[in-house]
C-alpha cells in the first residue's frame, strides 16, 4: 500500500503502468489542485483536463464516477475511450469512484451505466481526439482532415507523432460544454464521434479488467482494506429501527481483551477494538436491554396484502393513461380479473457491508463499495455535520450489490465510530446483521383487469401495483442516520413502473402505481429499496401471467396471443419471436395434454422492457405432481440492449440474470415477525439458488447497430418468474398467483384445482 | 493470548490469537493473505473455503485451537497474476467471474475435487460445489471452467 500523495502533475509525468492508490490524508483544494475545481471544490466538468489525461508513454488515465460492481461496466466504458480515441485497449486505465477527482456523474444503477454514460465518456475522448489532431494539425502546418490516427499515432501519411508526444504529461487546457448532471449530463454533444460502423474495440468480446485479480485473492476489494492505526467496529443492531436501548452493561466486555470503547450516539450503538474477532465477540457479547419494540407491521401475508390494498395510497403514478380503461372493460365479450403476489426479498451480498472511515476534526476519509460514491459522500456529510467537499469517499469494489449498495450503511458506521475514538475504524457487517438490516425488495400486489373483444383482441388494460416505496434509498436516512436521530422528510422512491403490460397496443390502457406507505414519518420498521430491476418481476409477474390466463381462457397460443398486441412494438416482438424459436416452441395453447406420469412438463413464456432494453424468456419445467417441487430445467432467452458494447459481457450479465431470477421465483421470500423484526437472518432461511438445481441456459443476443448502447445489468431478472408460473400452468394447469413457487404452494394449487 | 504455529502454503508462522478466533480471521489479518473472504461466518456460503490436509475447509468455522499442524493452503498458494495456476487461468479464459466475491471459494473447491478426482462429470462438479454460493449467477460459466481446468473442453 503506498501512502503518497498523488498529485496530478506527479501523476502526469509518471508511466502508464502507475496504478493511483489511495492516500490517506483528509482531502484539500491543494493537493488536487492540477484538476479543474468549481467554486465548491468539486470537479468542473466543462474541463477536458477533468475527464481524462495522456501520459508521454502515451497511456490514457480516464476518470469517472461510474464503478465496477462486478457487472463489467468500467470494462465496457474503458472501450468505449479506447475506440473513440483510437488507442489501444490496453493503453486505457479507468479511475473509478473516488469523489476528490470524478465527476458526478449520477450512481451505478438502473440499467443505465452504458446508456447515459457511455454517452459521457464517448464524447469527452472524442473532444480529446479532436484536440489532439488540432495539436498535430498546428505543429505540421497540415489541414485536420488529412490526418488520421491508427493506435495513438496521428499520421499525415508522411510524418507521424504519438499522443504521447503531443500531450504526454501536460494538460489540455481546453473547454468543453457540460450541461445538466448526474447522468442527465450531456458532455460535449458539438463533438463529431465515430460512426458505429467504423467501430473495432466497441463490440468485441474483450475479457474484463478485473477478473484476473478476483482469481488470485489479489483483487483490491474492500474488505482488505488496512490503513495504518485502523480499528475494528462492529455495531450492535436493535430488534427493529426504531426501539431504544434502555440500559447498557459495559461490564460485560470489560473482559475482552483490546477493547478500545462501547460507543453510543443515540440509539446507535457500537463497539471499537483493536481487532476483529474481539469487536465481534465484544458486539456478540455487549449487554443491551433494549425497550419492547412499538412497532407494528402486517404479521402474515394475507393480512401484509390486505395492508396494501387497504391503505389509502400516498402518491399514485400513473406510466400509461390510453382511451377510457374503466369504460371499455364494460364493453369486453370477455372480462378477466386476477390479483398477484409478490414477497419481500432480498439482495443478499455474499460479502457483507463493509467500510473504513478516518474522521479527522472536520474532515473525512471514507473507503466504501457504494453504487453511487456521490450518495455516500451526502450521507455520511449529513450524519457528521460536514460539509460535502470535505468529506472524500475513495472506492473499492465490494460483493455484488445488485442495488444494495446504492445504500451505503456501513459507511455511517463507520463514520461514527471512527469519529467516537478518533481513529480510522474498519466495519465490516455479520450474516446476521446483512440478511435483518439490507433494504429489502418491497413486497407487491398486482391487480389486473382485462376485456377481449369479439375478435379476441384485447380491448381494455386495467392493471394496479401496490408497493411501499423505497424508505431506505434516494435521500432518506439510512440505519445509523435514523438511530441517531435523523427523521426521514421524504417517503421514499418509487419502486419502479414497468413490466406492467405497457408493450402491449391496446386502445383502452391504465396502468396506475400507487405507493403505500408504511409508518411514515415514523421509522419504518422493515426497510425497503431497489432490488436488481425494481419492482419490475413482480409486476411482469402478474401481467404476464394474466395475459396467460387471458390466452388459455381464449384457446390461443400463448405466443401468438401476445404478438397479436405488438403489431406496434418492433422491437418486444422481434425478441418474442426470437425466444419462441430458439426454445423450438409449438404452436398449441396451455395446458398441455394431462401428463400421466408423476412428472409434468410444462413450458411458458415471458417478454419484458427494462429501461429500453427488450427481454423474453421460455421457460421448461418439470413438475413432481406428489411433492408439488418445481424442476426448471432450461431458460431460454433473447434479449436486445440496442448496440452492444461488449457481448460477452451482456451474455454473462444475462445469465447472471437469468440465474438469479429462476432463484428469485423459486425459493426467496423474506420472513419477518410482527414488529417488522427480520427472521430470514441466514441461508437456510433464506435459501438461493445452487449448483445442484441449475437450469440450462439458452440465451440469444439481438444486437442493434443502429440503436444507441443500453443496459443489460438487470432485465433478464425480470420474465423468468412470469414464464415458470406459465409453464408451471402449462404442465399441471395450476394458476399460481403468488411467489416463489414452492412445493407447498404448488400442492395447495394442485389440490384446489 | 496464546501463540499458536500455523503450517500455511508450506511456511510455518506463528500468529497470537485467541483460542475460540476462527483461522479464517488469522489468514486474512496477521498474515495478510486476502483471498479468503469472510461471507457468513456460518459455514453456509464458502466463501472462505481453504484446504487443510487436501480437504476443502470452511476457515470461518475452524477455530485457532484446531488447527494444529495440519497443512492450510489459500488460493494464494495456486498462483498470481504473473503466474497463474491453470484452475485460475481456467476461471479468466471462461470469464467466470462476476463480483468474484465468492471465487476465491469456488476455485479452491476445484482445486481439491480436481486433485482427488481429475476428471469430474457434470453432476460431480456441482455436488462438490454444492455448498459454495453465488449470487450474481455465474454458475454456468464457473462449470465450464472447472471442465477446461480438468482438460474437458474441446
Amino acid at each position: 500500500m503506498k501512502t503518497t500523495e498523488l498529485t496530478r502533475r506527479q501523476f502526469l509525468k509518471t508511466t502508464g503502468a502507475l496504478v493511483v492508490s489511495f492516500n490517506l490524508l483528509p482531502p484539500s483544494k491543494k493537493a488536487w489542485a492540477q484538476f479543474a475545481m468549481l467554486p465548491s471544490g468539486d470537479i468542473d466538468p466543462t474541463s477536458l483536463d477533468s475527464w481524462l489525461a495522456i501520459t508521454p508513454d502515451g497511456f490514457v488515465t480516464f476518470y469517472t464516477s461510474k464503478v465496477e460492481i462486478g457487472t463489467g461496466t468500467i470494462t465496457a466504458l474503458a472501450q468505449i475511450v479506447a475506440e473513440e480515441l483510437d488507442i489501444p485497449f490496453s493503453k486505457i486505465k479507468m479511475d473509478s469512484g473516488d469523489t476528490s477527482r470524478t465527476i458526478e456523474q449520477g450512481s451505478t444503477v438502473g440499467s443505465r451505466s452504458i446508456e447515459r454514460a457511455g454517452p459521457q465518456v464517448r464524447q469527452a475522448a472524442a473532444a480529446a481526439r479532436q484536440e489532439l489532431l488540432k495539436l498535430a494539425a498546428a505543429q505540421w502546418n497540415s489541414p485536420i482532415e488529412k490526418l488520421t490516427v491508427v493506435d495513438g499515432v496521428v499520421s499525415d501519411g508522411a510524418k507521424k507523432i504519438s499522443y504521447g508526444q503531443l500531450i504526454g504529461g501536460k494538460k489540455f487546457n481546453t473547454k468543453i460544454t457540460a450541461t445538466g448532471t448526474g447522468w442527465d449530463m450531456k458532455v460535449a454533444p458539438e463533438v463529431k464521434a465515430k460512426n458505429p460502423k467504423d467501430y473495432k474495440i466497441v463490440g468485441q468480446p474483450i475479457k474484463r479488467t478485473d477478473l484476473p485479480t478476483k482469481t488470485t485473492g489479489e483483487h483490491d476489494y474492500i474488505h482488505n482494506v488496512r490503513v495504518p492505526g485502523m480499528l475494528h467496529g462492529r455495531v450492535v443492531r436493535p430488534p427493529v429501527i426504531n426501539t431504544e436501548p434502555e440500559n447498557i452493561d459495559e461490564s460485560s466486555v470489560r473482559n475482552i481483551p483490546g477493547l478500545v470503547k462501547v460507543v453510543r450516539e443515540g440509539k446507535f450503538i457500537g463497539v471499537v477494538a483493536k481487532t476483529e474477532w474481539s469487536a465481534i465477540k465484544a458486539a456478540q457479547e455487549l449487554k443491551v436491554t433494549w425497550a419492547k419494540p412499538t412497532s407494528k407491521v402486517p404479521a402474515t401475508p394475507d393480512e401484509l396484502f390486505a395492508y396494501l390494498k387497504n391503505t389509502k395510497p400516498a402518491r399514485t403514478l400513473k406510466p400509461v393513461a390510453k382511451g377510457d380503461a374503466a369504460s371499455a372493460l364494460a364493453q369486453g365479450k370477455m372480462n378477466y380479473q386476477a390479483s398477484y403476489r409478490w414477497p419481500f426479498q432480498m439482495h443478499g451480498m455474499i460479502g457483507p457491508s463493509c467500510s473504513v472511515a478516518d474522521v479527522k476534526g472536520d474532515k473525512a476519509t471514507i473507503w466504501s463499495g457504494p453504487q453511487g460514491p456521490f450518495r455516500t459522500r451526502s450521507t455520511v456529510a449529513r450524519i457528521l455535520k460536514f460539509k460535502e467537499q470535505d468529506v472524500r469517499i475513495i472506492y473499492h469494489e465490494a460483493s455484488g450489490s445488485y442495488g444494495r449498495m446504492s445504500t451505503d450503511d456501513g459507511a455511517e458506521d463507520a463514520a461514527l465510530l471512527s469519529r467516537a475514538v478518533g481513529a480510522p475504524v474498519r466495519v465490516q457487517w455479520s450474516r446476521e446483521d446483512e440478511h435483518g438490516w439490507e433494504p429489502k425488495g418491497p413486497a407487491q400486489l398486482d391487480e389486473a383487469k382485462a376485456a377481449v373483444d369479439g375478435d379476441g383482441k384485447l380491448l381494455a388494460w386495467d392493471f394496479a401495483d401496490f408497493s411501499q416505496p423505497w424508505t431506505a434509498s434516494g435521500t432518506t436516512p439510512l440505519l445509523a442516520s435514523l438511530q441517531v436521530g435523523l427523521k426521514p422528510d421524504n417517503p421514499g422512491g418509487s419502486n419502479g413502473t414497468q413490466g406492467a403490460g405497457e408493450i402491449y397496443a391496446v386502445a383502452n390502457q391504465s396502468i396506475l402505481c400507487h405507493h403505500i406507505n408504511w409508518h411514515f414519518p415514523e421509522p419504518i420498521p422493515l426497510r425497503t429499496s431497489n432490488l436488481r430491476a425494481p419492482g419490475d418481476i413482480a409486476r411482469c409477474f402478474a401481467s404476464e401471467c394474466f395475459i396467460d390466463e387471458i390466452a388459455a381462457d381464449l384457446k390461443a397460443d400463448p405466443v401468438e396471443f401476445r404478438m397479436n398486441h405488438l403489431a406496434s412494438n418492433r422491437r418486444a416482438a422481434e425478441c418474442l419471436k426470437a425466444a419462441a424459436d430458439k426454445a423450438g416452441w409449438q404452436k398449441r395453447p396451455s395446458p398441455a395434454p394431462a401428463a400421466t406420469g408423476n412428472v409434468a412438463k410444462g413450458r411458458g413464456i415471458a417478454v419484458t422492457q427494462r429501461a429500453n432494453t427488450y427481454i423474453a424468456t421460455v421457460a421448461e419445467v418439470e413438475v413432481n405432481k406428489t411433492t408439488g417441487e418445481v424442476k426448471v430445467k432450461k431458460i431460454v432467452c433473447a434479449h436486445d440492449c440496442g448496440l452492444m458494447i461488449n457481448p460477452d459481457g451482456v451474455k454473462n450479465q444475462v445469465e447472471g440474470n437469468l440465474i438469479q431470477g429462476v432463484s428469485r421465483a423459486l425459493y426467496e421470500e423474506v420472513m419477518f415477525d410482527t414488529h417488522g423484526g427480520v427472521t430470514s437472518l441466514d441461508w437456510k432461511t433464506y435459501p438461493i439458488m445452487r449448483f445442484p438445481d441449475l437450469p440450462e441456459l439458452d440465451i440469444v443476443l439481438i444486437n442493434r447497430l443502429d440503436m444507441i448502447a443500453l443496459g443489460a445489468g438487470e432485465g433478464a431478472t425480470i420474465p423468468p418468474a412470469a414464464a415458470i408460473a406459465n409453464a408451471i400452468y402449462d404442465a399441471v394447469g395450476v394458476r399460481l398467483r403468488e411467489g416463489p413457487f414452492t412445493p407447498k404452494r404448488v400442492l395447495a394449487g394442485m389440490k384446489k384445482a | 493470548m496464546p501463540k499458536y504455529s500455523l503450517r500455511v502454503n508450506g511456511q510455518t508462522q506463528t500468529v497470537e490469537a485467541e483460542a475460540d478466533m476462527p483461522l479464517l480471521y488469522a489468514l486474512r489479518n496477521d498474515l495478510q493473505l486476502n483471498g479468503p473472504k469472510f461471507g457468513c461466518g456460518l459455514g453456509q456460503c464458502g466463501a472462505c473455503t481453504v484446504i487443510v490436509e487436501g480437504n476443502p475447509a470452511r476457515s470461518c468455522q475452524m477455530p485457532m485451537k484446531a488447527v494444529g499442524n495440519r497443512n492450510v493452503t489459500t488460493i494464494e498458494a495456486l498462483g498470481n497474476t504473473n503466474k497463474m495456476h491453470k484452475i485460475q487461468q481456467a476461471f479468466v479464459d471462461e470469464q467466470a467471474v462476476q463480483c468474484g466475491y465468492c471465487i476465491n471459494g469456488m476455485i479452491m473447491s476445484t482445486k481439491a475435487l480436481l486433485d482427488t478426482n481429475p476428471k469430474p462429470n457434470d453432476t460431480q462438479i456441482k455436488e462438490a460445489l454444492a455448498g459454495n454460493l453465488c449470487r450474481c449467477g455465474t454458475h454456468i460459466r464457473i462449470l465450464r471452467a472447472v471442465k477446461r481446468a480438468s482438460g474437458q473442453l474441446a
